[in-house]
């Protein structure tokens, strides 16, 4: 393997993904993900110092309309999915101590 | 003849000459599903009710002559990551296990609108990442050829149910190949078209820059039938692109697709086949803009049913050399070969060529889809819908933990590897690398099509695998997905269509690539060679169909 990924990289990757990985998890997700990296690092064969990055395909730009006012209110069925709510809001686990 | 073995199109000209009810085709599919969904598992959601209940009302609108089009009254699978309203849809993961959207994808809608019968949702790989339906929350969809292989993925449900005829056709999704390659494993007809022509409106986000929405179908001319009803411009999807404004802005045979000078970019510089399409020109204030000149072919950019004309004389076809080496299974070389042989005989003009670039398609691929997947599957936390966790300790943890127990492995492998690549610091190593690969990839396709009217390729370089072969190394089962994803990378469309069977019995595909806006040259290629295999007795298109299914 090139690619080393520490326990820290891990574990900050897994703050970033929020997911709460178990110790066997971790040890597999770094050995998948230096893999991985160890493969996609075929792509530092090619020299790409004067590419642009193309993010889209088309030169697709914000396309703009008038703010109207319409009324609409799908609350109700919004709500409906929501594994817990109160009052109309959607309701998680306190948040300030 | 059977319903169950009828085509889309077939299917609707018989409605609508009251030949058939549609309340009669539905039950035929409904037993259909009865006798093989236990072996083939290619829905998770069938909707028995509300199918016989939308039958009627459909019938009494074709009826009163209010619903005139070729699909009224045909039922239609739709692939589980479009959302339905009122109607469960999962993306075969457990974090979506009950969730009943509140609205439905406009691509559904555009169907519904049209008169097609949405008879259930298919089964697929879990958020659509993977290659073999394995990976689906609610069990393995089989391949209806033989049931110890898989129908491919991720749109393998699809594939499957149209295979097994559970249904006509079906929507699927295609981010690096999800809609070719399992019409590749299963026999069937699969379109990605063109970036932009179909609304991702109400898809639930893989890679945004790359889904695109297409149809499986028994034939061509069912995909054309049904491109023409899902392409539409919508104002809720920001990158749905116009086509009625994308022009023909010069018959002039020297010109293939360009972008206006102003833009800056030019996509390329060719050849137009000798009739129909020409050039196209995008430019920067609309999207895209009718300058000079007349549209695509015929119906404004949306009329695909046009293309189906059984002729190839003088198109020009490029056969990527690196798509024809090492790692691509011998007997799918041979059929395709023997396709390739079919279509100039017939007055093609075939060359081989390079492509180049070819190797890294994949790696390029990974890193940008897996970021895409990383943002976009952040909104799944245990809020607003879905799955949360049982137990945990303050907001935080609860996110944490409803994801862990929601998503699956190659899911959250992907998310991990997404937000690995985002991350501070290795960002312009892998993200901004991965995407200046992509222009590159982009450029080797402009020059392609700057000599050539559509290119083949193999869709999957074998046939299906069995159950449980894939899943055990991520990069062999990525590296599956090789003659598909640059597709997706540049934003072309491509078609998928069976030219034979391997010595298992097991369906080959073909995959047509067209340039950017250019599908009825795909579907044009695509339909002369299903009608010129099929009149040479090559098993292939309807002609492998529907012998040798299930037992």
């Amino acid at each position: 393997m090139k690619n080393k990924i520490s326990d820290e990289t891990i574990e900050y990757v897994g703050i970033l993904a929020k997911l709460e990985l178990s110790c066997e998890e971790k040890e597999n997700a770094k050995a998948d993900m230096e893999k991985m990296l160890d493969y996609i690092d075929i792509l530092n064969e090619l020299d790409t110092e004067d590419v642009a990055p193309l993010s889209h395909v088309f030169p697709v730009n914000n396309v703009f309309r008038e703010d109207a006012v319409s009324q609409r209110d799908g609350s109700e069925d919004t709500l409906g999915n929501a594994p817990l709510s109160k009052s109309g809001c959607f309701k998680v686990p306190k948040t300030i101590g | 003849m059977d319903i169950t073995s009828m085509t889309a199109v077939e299917l609707g000209k018989s409605i609508k000459e009251g030949k058939l009810s549609v309340a009669e085709v539905v039950s035929a599919f409904l037993r259909r599903m009865d006798m093989v969904e236990k072996d083939v598992r290619g829905f998770v959601t069938i909707d028995r009710e509300g199918v016989l209940l939308r039958a009627k009302e459909v019938q009494k609108l074709i009826d009163e002559g209010k619903l005139k089009g070729p699909l009224a009254g045909v039922p239609v699978a739709v692939k589980d990551n479009l959302c339905t309203k009122g109607l469960r849809t999962t993306c075969g993961s457990k974090i979506l296990e009950d969730f009943k959207p509140a609205f439905t994808a406009e691509a559904v809608r555009n169907l519904e609108k049209a008169g097609a019968v949405i008879i259930g949702k298919t089964n697929m790989d879990e958020f659509a990442m993977g290659s073999t339906t394995e990976t689906s929350f609610f069990g393995a969809a089989r391949n209806p050829w033989n049931l110890e292989h898989v129908p491919g993925g991720s749109s393998g449900g699809s594939c499957a149910a149209v295979a097994a005829c559970e249904c006509p056709f079906a929507l699927g999704t295609d981010t690096g190949g999800s809609i070719r390659q399992p019409s590749s494993f299963c026999g069937v007809v699969g379109l990605k078209p063109t970036y932009g022509t179909v609304s991702r409106y109400g898809l639930i986000a893989y890679g945004s820059s790359l889904d695109q929405i297409g149809p499986i179908a028994k034939d061509v001319t069912d995909c054309a039938a049904a491109l023409e009803v899902l392409a539409s411009y919508d104002s809720k999807d920001s990158t749905s692109i116009d086509r009625s404004r994308v022009s023909a802005f010069s018959a002039r045979p020297d010109r293939g697709v360009s972008l206006d000078e102003e833009s800056g970019l030019s996509l390329s510089e060719g050849h137009a086949f000798d009739r129909g399409v020409s050039g196209v020109s995008l430019d920067e204030e609309s999207g895209l803009s009718l300058s000079e000149g007349h549209a695509l072919d015929g119906g404004e950019g949306y009329d695909f049913m046009s293309a189906l004309v059984n002729d190839v004389r003088g198109m020009r076809i490029g056969i990527p050399r690196d798509y024809f080496g090492d790692g691509l299974d011998r007997e799918v070389k041979e059929r395709i070969l023997a396709a390739i042989k079919a279509l100039k005989d017939r007055g093609a003009m075939v060359e081989e060529f390079d492509l180049s670039l070819v190797r890294y398609a994949i790696p390029a691929y990974y890193v940008i889809a897996s970021a895409e997947a990383s943002s976009n599957l952040s909104r799944f936390d245990g809020v607003k819908y879905g799955y949360r966790a049982g137990e945990y300790e303050g907001l935080h943890n609860m996110y944490k933990r409803t994801r862990q127990e929601g998503f699956g492995a190659e899911v959250k492998r992907r998310i991990m590897l997404g937000s690995f690549v985002l991350s501070s610091g290795y960002y312009d190593a892998y993200y901004l690398k991965a995407l200046k690969v992509k222009a590159l990839i982009k450029e080797a396709f402009d020059r392609a099509f700057a000599r050539f009217d559509v290119i083949i390729a193999p869709a999957a370089p074998t046939t299906a695998p069995k159950l449980g072969e894939s899943l055990r190394d991520p990069i062999k089962m990525y590296l599956g997905d090789i003659y598909t994803v640059s597709v997706n990378l540049a934003g072309l469309p491509g078609i998928s269509v069976p030219v034979g069977t391997d010595s298992k019995g097991l369906p080959v595909g073909m995959q047509f690539i067209g340039n950017c806006f250019e599908e009825n040259k795909i579907i044009r290629a695509a339909f002369s060679l299903e009608q010129t295999l099929a009149d040479m007795g090559v098993k292939g298109g309807k002609a492998l169909w529907p012998e040798g299914m299930i037992r």
